[in-house]
């Protein structure tokens, strides 16, 4: 279904100004599409018919504003028909702190999902070149990291390494898995570390930053891309922007923690809507084919 | 014992109105000159059992009373006490001088050493400036250059642990605190010294990790490291701040449940009732772990202390895999 979106052309390509966006607040709370046949925009209010916005890879029409969407729309948008082979589906998530309502938590995310994890990972083919994606999905959990989540994007990570291929992950995480206690937080030294290993072997590697990326998960590998890319209007951050509001008692600036901020200010290479993503991410990638540039030794 | 240890503890009243007792009787004894020395050494004899019983079944939430303290000794007040010939060394290059974040060279021992850590005010007014120990980007940039340092001159690093967490704050934000905490993490995972980690206090979140990566991680007896606040815990979860105590049980943020978990190596002893009732013991407890600690890494290459290093952290996480 998914598939043909990517064969129609999408009807509006723009993205608006940096600047009107909703309330921190609301783009923390609102949900994945529901399943009706009209969906009103976050940012604009207006009405898109659900198909409409399908087609339009869940970017709105009138405004460009860009919907969630799963980790299996994001595989589809971005690795080449039937190439994603997974590798590491069998880690299984267990309760090492006996944390309350953990264990049922999981289950449910598990069957709301379809998703063992909060990350699916393998080997893909984009436009025809193998690279190693990494790809959260923020219904499971909020897509916080625990010990399975740190150690796919570890392993991941090193599956690269060893088959000297590119690693593209794409990021969307609330933060830690708390359930998880200080093993969660862990997991950041764990996803970071292996990346000085991935540079060490000439690996590029490059983090998309989706809505949205906050916490635990911003500060390890999110934030440690060779090139980091954003998509429009995803929240992205440390810390919580109610917490920081709370403490501050001020009302925050316009735009703070989205993609376009970030830009602003100087921690994200470019901000690239979704429909130009794959061809963007083929683009950067062929330029570290081989090595790249000339022999520097 | 000192009278300078600052408020009394809730759960130390008993034990402080015991003491106070203790002291007036002995007072009166002497005025009147009247022999009281049974009744004064029963009293003392209860007080030392109170203060066995109070301070040996401490819950989570009465040792982050402790360790958040205001008398409890602070970075400075340990490198003062356990180092030689600290020179502090400011600023990261980029920004500003993050007071916050403190750092510089030190003999430990009569070894040159790197130490780093975030630095709490002692009182109202240093806490302001001190922004209550929470650095901005720029300390945990400032951080990483000192250790930098340290590494081009083959000095082992000292890091001192005690940060109630990230700094919730817009231009920590504006200035890339996440960048700034991840980059922490991986450079230091690249060092080619030993490298100590000592939590003295709170261990709070990605605030402590972007310091946080060592060969050896110690925790004293009453400190804390969590992923985040039992109050923030217990907000999200429960959607209720009255279950801090609920959270931090479930959390497992004490040292002894570290120390299984494997998240720190040692337990450095503190003095019954906390480091602030004694600082000079602490210190010295303190000192003896990290040389303890220390001495052996010293002969290891520097591809060991890196491998070592990073098979310690490679091997964080339970997971089931069939
Ligand atoms: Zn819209």
């Amino acid at each position: 279904m998914l598939k043909d979106l990517f064969k129609t052309k999408p009807k509006y390509i723009t993205v608006k100004s940096e600047r009107d966006f909703q309330p921190r607040d609301e783009a923390v709370e609102k949900k994945e599409i529901p399943d009706g046949l009209w969906v009103k925009c976050n940012r604009c209010s207006q009405i898109t018919y659900n198909k409409d916005l399908e087609r339009n890879l869940k970017v709105c029409p009138k405004c460009g504003y860009h919907f969630r969407i799963s980790s299996k729309e994001r595989l589809e948008l971005l690795a080449d028909e039937g190439s994603f082979q997974e590798i590491d589906k069998n880690l299984k998530t267990v309760n090492i702190l006996d944390f309350p309502n953990y264990d049922s938590r999981i289950k449910k995310a598990q069957k709301n999902t379809d998703l063992a994890e909060a990350v699916l990972t393998g080997e893909a083919r984009m436009n025809g070149i193998p690279l190693v994606l990494a790809v959260m999905d923020f219904g499971f959990m909020g897509a916080s990291m625990g010990s399975v989540v740190g150690e796919k994007i570890t392993r991941a990570a090193e599956y690269a390494i060893q088959k000297k291929l590119p690693f593209i992950a794409v990021t969307a995480s609330g933060g830690a898995r708390m359930q998880e206690g200080i093993m969660s937080l862990m997991q950041m030294a764990k996803t970071s570390q292996v990346l000085n290993r991935l540079a060490e072997a000439g690996c590029v590697y490059i983090s998309v930053l989706t809505d949205p990326t906050t916490g635990g998960v911003f500060a390890s590998f999110a934030a440690l891309g060779d090139i980091i890319i954003a998509e429009p209007n995803a929240l992205i951050g440390f810390a919580g922007a109610r917490v920081i509001q709370q403490t501050i008692r001020q009302t925050l600036p316009p735009g703070f923690q989205t993609a376009e901020f970030l830009l602003e200010h100087g921690f994200v290479d470019m901000i690239v809507p979704r429909k130009d993503l794959k061809s963007t991410l083929t683009q950067l990638i062929k330029f570290h084919l081989n090595g790249g540039g000339v022999d520097v030794q | 014992m000192s009278n300078n240890q600052g408020p009394i503890l809730e759960f130390e009243k008993p034990v402080v109105d015991l003491e106070k007792q203790i002291e007036e009787l002995k007072k009166f004894s002497q005025e009147k000159g009247i022999d009281m020395h049974e009744q004064i050494t029963a009293l003392e004899q209860k007080a030392e059992n109170l203060r066995m019983e109070i301070y040996t079944n401490l819950t989570v939430m009465q040792r982050i009373q402790i360790v958040r303290h205001p008398k409890r000794p602070t970075c400075l007040d340990y490198i003062g006490m356990i180092f030689d010939n600290f020179i502090e060394l400011h600023g990261d290059r980029l920004y500003r001088d993050d007071p916050a974040m403190i750092g510089g060279i030190a003999y430990l021992n009569g070894i040159p050493v790197t130490v780093v850590g975030q630095q709490k005010g002692r009182d109202t007014k240093e806490n302001i400036y001190r922004n209550f120990g929470m650095p901005h980007p720029e300390g945990y940039r400032k951080a990483l250059r000192l250790m930098k340092q340290a590494d081009k001159f083959g000095r082992p690093v000292i890091c001192l642990v005690d940060v109630v967490g990230a700094y919730p704050g817009v231009e920590a934000e504006e200035r890339g605190q996440g960048e700034a905490i991840a980059r922490g993490i991986m450079e230091m995972a690249n060092l080619r010294v030993p490298v100590i980690v000592a939590v003295t206090g709170e261990g709070g979140s990605g605030g402590a990790l972007a310091t946080g990566i060592g060969n050896r991680v110690l925790i004293m007896e009453n400190a804390y490291y969590s992923v985040i606040s039992p109050e923030g815990c217990a907000a999200i979860l429960w959607r209720d701040g009255s279950k801090v105590q609920e959270a931090a049980e479930a959390l497992k943020i004490g040292a002894k449940d570290l120390l299984e978990m494997g998240i720190v190596d040692e337990i450095v002893p503190e003095p019954i009732g906390g480091a602030h009732k004694n600082p000079a013991l602490a210190s010295k407890n303190l000192k003896e772990a990290l040389v303890s600690n220390l001495t052996p890494l010293l002969n290891l290459s520097p591809s060991q202390l890196l491998e070592e290093r990073y098979q310690r952290f490679r091997n964080y996480g339970q997971f089931i895999e069939n």
